[in-house]
């Protein structure tokens, strides 16, 4: 029996030229360790867990004569198995904790560590949702209390605090726009939605029964003021958008687009993924936005976790925060309430537009965000928005003769530097570089988005980047920029130190494999 | 401030690199009037980590941990016990503190585990396929409704009275806005479902039936007939499992014939958490894979033959598609699906099943006792580890009475779920886990005696 079983030809040589000929006959290569799949190491029959055996005297079944004829095909594994399974595809990521992770628009920070112990804290992991008020008044304080931060740092006076995740929270705050316009009897059909906007806007406007229509930008990067005006009209119900925007640059119009929707009678939505480039510093309230969804796992270092899970509570203006969800937390003669039903209208939800979630929210982002916010208090925000803007301002000014910048004459850049694919040599694209700069140890920038900007890079270092780490990116990328200009052929073949070379994605979408099976 | 690398030389070095006087004057482009002048007034000011940490522990205590006290809620969040493993492994940065896994060349830990997880949802549902997982069970199930919409292109939702009313509020949320038509009733303190009398009501406009299993009182009803209604008028049965752990002892929703099986992955892994985050579980056939929503993991080969796993059908998703997308959902719950799939792993099918005849034995032990207390009764004739007791007064004063006089969490009034309806307002849900200990039981038994008494 071989034991390689990764599917990796061993004839075939390993790396590229610098590994030539060297092969091992495990197919790992030293701390690069392959590693199977569940379905391959375990079995139906073990186990990692040890269960008391069934008790003869126990009452007859009563599952409705419904038992489970054979078993579902889950294999088991021992502990150590499993604690070798997981720790060695571990090593196989990427993560803030290994080096910079400048994608730009998803705000990968330091997660801090004390944030985990809070979250794990018994009486906050160990509690039900739905246990007794009484019983619960720590947590109901928690969710309170992170609600007049996100306040106080909006300038807004409404919050719902249960939107699980950002395109969650962009779904509550057009939904509360649409119960806003229901209740005065004033349907509309479209919302305005930027070209340079995240992908979720559309998708949520449309989910929300909206017609999209799409508002271009201008030349430096901005919203088209001229045609904003223009389409702005009695049928629109919301414009949304993103400011900073996803180009990097802050709306300086803001106030006007306010004004301009406000007075056709529709809402401003700020998609809010961006708010840790102004926290601390400017309060949204004060710009006129109407809603906007807070990525607490982007402005707050709540984890990533590889995908989630996210936390996006939304604040109101005074004009939409009757009708913001259910449940929410209220504080009322010394105790804290949970309003769960709209019959409860004494606390002034009788708008609200209903129920987005089974239960209150994500407790769990909520105590790292909380525990996030007061290490911070107020001056600290203040520090980490100026921080992350000098840090992208930083990038920008030195990478500006290697790569170009296209907006490099709008003005500072805010949290993140956009770049684009100008001047490569060609047949070079901004894909080789990325996979390039995975050889030189740095998760790759977002690429192609925003997509106002062709061959797009969007390049956002956080505040919890050292000048030194931003130093060596910065060589880094420069030593990239220069070989996509000259076309050296080994960009097209990189990453050739990664766990994996290019993925055949094609191959992936053509006849996919979902799940495991025999062959 | 213990976040921030940066010292103020750094800051002046690399303003004076940038040509800028201040870091204030990088934020010019925001208006005037709105930046403010200094830190946001009426906020403290930065802490020192022993000072949050006593902070958030002072809040910590103000709750009852259910860990530490007699408990029997449940209602779509499980207390079980987790193995340490689960918690050490997720913990890892490299789980922790990565991305979504868009750049899979560095990322196949993440790939494969969500492969893997993807394959052990579909098994235990009995499916072909799942996805990468939702936000949680309640906003899975009207995913599932969507997606029986754009298969049908019918928009009426037929509701079993069984599904948890939070789910039905999270459905009525949605259908508000898309339009689609949804008829659920409260349900009934009977032994018997309303699986039969759902079959009798399809007619030619139904997109799908939403049945939860076991239901929200506990009961377990054979799916199967009603599937084969369902199937006959065209439309699409979706199934809700709450529990997942009740599926190593009951045949799946997938076996007797439904197309979307949707759940609550919370009872493995994840832990109770105050209601979230928790784990959106999706699974359907593979003639329905183009049209599911959220994040999809597939096996393919790199450059040199390698398997590797990569996001795809990325054409559904709203980051290509946009307004297009079968769903908006972008973030997921990515962590919670790897806690799940280590402590599945741990289990396997043998472990699943021993947890689950546990569970069951343990639960059919506390109906037999509580039973005997004077003027209670049991309303199920089949369970697996939650069940309705039946008390003679409001069960939300009960409640109430028992977790501020005698310390225990006795279980989730029906009261508190359907506040409007009276009928219901003696039913009392109670969930016995692995977690709960004979005396526990005892001790609710005294506790409901003396409180009935």
């Amino acid at each position: 029996m071989s034991l390689n079983q990764s599917g990796w030809r061993p004839e075939a040589p390993v790396g590229d030229s610098r590994g030539q000929g060297a092969q091992t006959a495990t197919g790992n290569r030293a701390l690069m360790l392959e590693e199977r799949l569940i379905f391959e190491i375990g079995s139906s029959e073990s186990c990692g867990v040890d269960l008391p055996a069934p008790d003869p005297a126990a009452p007859p079944a009563r599952l409705g004569g419904l038992e489970r004829a054979a078993p579902a095909g889950l294999p088991g594994l021992s502990e150590p198995e499993a604690v070798r399974h997981y720790t060695r595809l571990s090593r196989q990521n990427y993560a803030i904790d290994l080096g910079l992770f400048p994608l730009g628009s998803c705000t990968m920070k330091h997660n801090p560590r004390l944030n985990e112990k809070v979250a794990r804290m018994p009486g906050f992991a160990d509690v039900h949702p739905l246990a007794p008020q009484g019983a619960i008044q720590g947590a109901l304080a928690v969710i309170h209390e992170l609600g007049e931060w996100l306040k106080a740092l909006t300038g807004m006076p409404g919050v719902a605090m249960s939107p699980k995740a950002g395109a969650h929270g962009e779904l509550c705050g057009l939904l509360a726009i649409r119960a806003a316009l229901d209740a005065r009897d004033d349907p509309r059909e479209v919302v305005l939605v930027p070209t340079s906007a995240h992908g979720t806007n559309p998708a949520t406007a449309a989910f929300c029964g909206y017609r999209v229509e799409e508002i271009g930008a201008t030349a430096d990067g901005r919203v088209d003021m001229t045609a904003l005006e223009a389409r702005i009209g009695p049928d629109v119900a919301a414009l949304m958008i993103t400011n900073p925007n996803t180009c990097g640059l802050f709306e300086r119009d803001i106030h006007r687009m306010a004004e301009a929707i406000h007075a056709a009678g529709g809402f401003l939505y700020c998609d809010g993924a961006n708010f840790n480039a102004i926290v601390g510093r400017v309060r949204p309230g004060d710009l006129g936005v109407d809603a906007m969804h807070i990525n607490l796992h982007k402005t707050f270092s709540t984890p990533h976790g590889g995908g989630g899970p996210g936390s996006g509570p939304v604040v109101f203006s005074e004009a939409l925060a009757p009708f913001a969800p259910l449940p929410a937390v209220r504080l009322a003669d010394g105790r804290f309430h949970l309003v769960e039903e709209e019959t409860q209208a004494d606390h002034g939800h009788g708008q609200s537009f209903g129920r987005l979630a089974a239960f209150h929210g994500q407790m769990g982002m909520f105590t790292r965000a909380l525990a996030y916010i007061l290490s911070h208090g107020a001056d600290g925000l203040a520090q980490v928005s100026g921080d992350a803007v000098l840090n992208a301002n930083y990038i920008l000014r030195c990478l500006e003769r290697e790569l170009d910048a296209p907006f490099v004459a709008s003005g500072p850049c805010m949290h993140e530097a956009l770049f684009s694919d100008k001047g490569f040599a060609e047949g070079f694209s901004t894909l080789d570089l990325a996979k390039a700069l995975i050889d030189e140890g740095f998760h790759p920038m977002t690429m192609y988005f925003p997509l106002v900007v062709h061959g797009a890079m969007l390049v956002e270092p956080t505040e919890t980047e050292s000048k030194a780490a931003l130093d060596q990116f910065i060589t880094a990328l420069a030593s990239l920029a220069r070989r996509a200009r000259e076309g050296d052929p080994a960009l097209k073949s990189a990453p050739h130190f990664a766990p994996r070379r290019r993925l055949d994605e094609t191959l992936a979408a053509r006849k996919p494999r979902l799940v495991w099976s025999e062959e | 401030m213990r976040y921030l690398p940066l010292s103020d030389a750094d800051r002046g070095e690399m303003l004076a690199r940038i040509g800028a006087p201040s870091v204030d004057a990088l934020f010019a482009d925001v208006p005037q009037s709105a930046r403010l002048t200094g830190p946001v007034a009426g906020l403290p000011l930065h802490a020192p980590e022993l000072a949050v940490e006593r902070h958030m522990s002072a809040l910590a205590r103000q709750n009852m941990v259910a860990g530490e006290v007699p408990f029997f809620l449940g209602a779509g969040a499980y207390r079980h016990h987790i193995p340490a493993t689960v918690d050490h492994l997720i913990q890892r940065g490299e789980f922790l503190t990565a991305y979504t896994p868009y750049q899979p060349e560095i990322a196949q830990g993440t790939l494969q585990i969500l492969f893997e997880f993807q394959t052990q949802v579909a098994r235990l549902f009995g499916c072909d396929v799942a996805n990468a997982s939702m936000y949680d069970g309640s906003t899975a199930c009207w995913e599932a409704i969507s997606m029986a919409r754009r298969i049908t292109r019918r928009t009426r939702v037929q509701i079993s009275s069984g599904l948890h009313p939070h789910y039905l509020s999270v459905i009525r949320t949605m259908a508000r806005f898309t339009g689609d038509a949804v008829e659920a009733q409260a349900p009934e303190l009977s032994a018997q479902t309303d699986v039969a009398a759902l079959a009798g009501a399809i007619t030619a406009d139904t997109s799908c039936v939403v049945v939860q299993y076991p239901d929200i009182l506990g009961r377990i009803a054979d799916l199967a007939p009603l599937a084969e209604a369902v199937h006959a008028a065209g439309a699409l049965l979706v199934a809700v499992v709450t529990e997942p752990v009740a599926l190593g002892a009951i045949r799946s929703p997938g076996e007797m014939g439904a197309d979307i099986v949707v759940g609550e992955g919370q009872s493995l892994g994840v832990g109770l958490q105050f209601g979230g985050p928790y784990l959106g579980l999706f699974a359907t056939s593979q003639k329905y894979v183009r049209q599911m929503p959220g994040r999809l993991c597939g096996e393919t080969v790199d450059a040199e033959g390698k398997r590797g796993f990569v996001l795809t059908l990325s054409t559904r998703e709203q980051h290509i598609r946009r307004e297009k997308a079968t769903s908006n959902i972008c973030t997921n719950s990515g962590l919670c699906a790897l806690a799940f799939s280590i402590h599945m792993s741990l289990l396997g099918d043998k472990g699943l099943s021993g947890l689950a005849r546990l569970n069951h034995e343990l639960a059919l032990k506390a109906a037999e006792r509580l039973s005997r207390i004077p003027g209670a009764s049991i309303c199920n004739d089949s369970f697996f580890n939650e069940f309705t007791l039946i008390l003679p007064g409001d069960a939300r004063a009960v409640v109430r009475q028992l977790s501020e006089a005698d310390g225990i969490l006795a279980g989730v009034p029906l009261g508190r779920l359907y506040p409007d309806e009276d009928a219901l307002a003696g039913g009392l849900l109670v969930t016995v886990t692995e977690t709960t200990q004979p005396d526990d039981v005892e001790r609710l038994a005294m506790a409901l005696e003396r409180a009935l008494a």
